[in-house]
């Protein structure tokens, strides 16, 4: 399992763990869990574009979230965002189906992009998981204070002069960041459970932000190294293995939190109802 | 004028058996979830609409291990996921968004299990990927009875809560007090969602699904308000797009290089969106003319009172 084979696997998936650790935090503050799937699987026609044009599937894919991210803040400025980002997403995979059908490659790569490839890392992507990677957390911790006013108060941050909408943006392009730096090595559909499941796991037990960003990093990386061993273990795929991880964390996160909060009523004195 | 048709288009549209078959069984889904997605659009659940037409996907490619037929598969994941996301449910809009995300996520990775399974026993991953980009030209006849049957039924089902819906979105805590039950309303509004979106990713693919759902009915909600009125312009504009876009891709095996026809998704899609992109200018438009209308009246008025004094 720590074969020199899997080494680079083993970095890559750190890396994509802290990232969607710290930016997972966010999408859960600010509800925006549609645009954590819409990103990564609207990007996959970015690449399917690059393939077609000749270029790099990387810089296809980075253009293609950059470009989703801007599209939908900018329209669900004045529109329903939830609606917005549904129709900018099937746009988007309509586009993927097209190149695809033009470049007459069918579904493997495709495939690939939806669900991964982690155990057939370049050392050439390597380089740019950590360059990316590093600059979207870098981003979230930048804008850590005026991101976290805006999202936990939206409101009062746009009437104290705070800048929601470009915020909105900003949070937009980190996504689209961190999505280009992941996706190409494991696939749309885990970082997608990754931004969602250890994140609101944390979000539900935490009591401040900060906890809740250190849990939620914590949590990411274990899911993802319990998936790699797991899935080198088992033959399973890496995606099922994090998808039904992150799942189990958040209900155990759910149940747990009931079952204190249970005890807590039956009588039980605890801390934070005496403080 | 038969003469400068046959010059323009290459001919046969209407004498060809399939594209009879994709504009019937398109027109009807894209009329079933137009009438669905309107409520879909004005409860803020187009992630959840979303999230069915691909959980569906799930129990298709489920169904396909096990040898049940696909639109069992289909029906039964949809109605399954729909309840669970209405039961686990939470009453606040961003919580609700997170919990249906880890119910997705858990089935996406449930889907790459069973392709998993599937490319092992010795299925090649094309047939997954045409269960959610669909295809309109190859739909299976055996289909379009059940088809037409559950999407009867999902209309009816949104008929049937349709009264309860309109009251909860003028206002819950009225509709709440009139008796009006609303979580049975919800779940019976799911269940109709989910019906009628997977017939749609089932006979045309997961992709579309999630346009012609959201995409007329959130046209029709920029040009008015009113919620029977609504679904009517819903309707006309999703089969609208789905017959226009059937018609280019067909035409475009005449034109496009190498004769590779466009996919019927991908120009129904782009219809679709360019529609919403143009009510919303459409909109914007017609709301600076009113305010500059306004502000003339304004004017006009403020004048007249300074000239009567």
């Amino acid at each position: 399992m720590f074969a020199p084979f899997m080494t680079d696997t083993w970095i890559a998936a750190t890396i994509v763990a802290l990232v969607a650790g710290c930016v997972g935090v966010f999408v859960v503050l600010r509800g925006d869990a549609f645009l954590a799937h819409a990103i990564p699987h609207g990007s996959f026609a970015g690449a399917a574009g690059a393939i077609f044009f000749g270029l790099s599937p990387l810089l296809g894919m980075g253009l293609a979230a950059a470009a989703a991210a801007l599209v939908i803040a900018v329209l669900s400025r004045r529109g329903r965002r939830d609606a917005v980002t549904a129709l900018l997403l099937a746009l988007l995979l309509g586009m993927g189906v097209l190149f695809l059908t033009l470049s007459g490659q069918y579904s493997n790569q495709a495939y690939g992009l939806l669900f991964g490839q982690i155990l057939g890392v370049s050392k050439g992507e390597l380089v740019w998981v950590v360059l990316l990677g590093a600059v979207s957390i870098a981003g979230i911790f930048v804008l850590f204070r005026p991101l976290l006013y805006t999202s936990l108060l939206p409101e009062m941050a746009a009437a104290s002069g705070a800048a929601p909408g470009g915020m909105t943006v900003a949070f937009s392009l980190i996504l689209a960041l961190a999505t280009t730096a992941s996706v190409p090595i494991v696939g749309a559909l885990l970082m997608f459970s990754l931004l969602v499941g250890p994140p609101a796991a944390a979000c539900v037990l935490a009591v401040t932000p900060g906890r809740a960003l250190v849990w939620s990093v914590c949590g990411s990386l274990g899911i993802v190294w319990a998936s790699i061993a797991i899935s080198f273990g088992t033959d399973l795929p890496v995606g099922f293995c994090v998808a039904t991880l992150s799942g189990v964390s958040y209900a155990v996160a759910r149940g747990w939190v009931r079952a204190r909060r249970r005890m807590t009523q039956t009588g039980r004195p605890d801390l934070e109802s005496a403080r | 004028m038969t003469g400068i048709r046959m010059g323009i288009f290459s001919g046969g549209f209407f004498t060809t058996e399939a594209v009879w078959t994709a504009l019937l069984v398109g027109g009807f889904a894209a009329l079933v979830a137009a009438v669905a997605g309107v409520f879909t659009v004005m409860r803020g659940q187009s992630f959840a609409g979303h999230a069915l037409a691909d959980l569906g996907a799930v129990g298709g490619s489920g169904a396909f291990l096990l040898g049940v037929s696909q639109l069992w598969g289909f029906v039964g994941a949809g109605v399954l996921a729909a309840i669970v996301l209405e039961v686990i449910g939470l009453h606040r809009v961003r919580e609700r968004d997170i919990a249906t995300g880890i119910v997705f996520g858990f089935g996406l990775g449930l889907t790459a299990l069973f392709l998993y399974l599937g490319t092992t026993l010795g299925h090649s991953s094309n047939q997954a990927v045409a269960v959610l980009f669909g295809s309109l030209f190859s739909i299976d006849p055996g289909v379009v009875g059940p088809v037409i049957g559950l999407g009867v039924l999902s209309l009816a089902l949104v008929m049937l809560v349709s009264r309860w819906l309109s009251l909860e979105a003028l206002d819950a805590d009225i509709a709440r007090a009139r008796g009006v039950p609303v979580r049975l309303a919800g779940v019976l509004f799911m269940v109709a969602l989910a019906l009628a979106v997977e017939l749609t990713a089932l006979s045309i693919g997961a992709v579309l699904a999630t346009a012609l759902l959201i995409g007329p009915a959130a046209c029709a909600l920029q040009v008015t308000s009113r919620i029977p009125r609504a679904m009517w312009v819903a309707v006309v504009v999703g089969v609208g797009c789905t017959v226009l876009g059937i018609f280019i891709s067909y035409e475009s095996y005449a034109w496009s290089p190498g004769h590779r026809a466009w996919p019927a998704s991908f120009c129904i899609v782009a219809i679709v969106f360019v529609c919403y992109l143009s009510t919303r200018v459409w909109n914007t438009v017609s709301a600076a003319m009113t305010r500059r209308r306004g502000v003339r009246r304004v004017g006009q008025v403020s004048e007249r009172i300074r000239e009567g004094n």
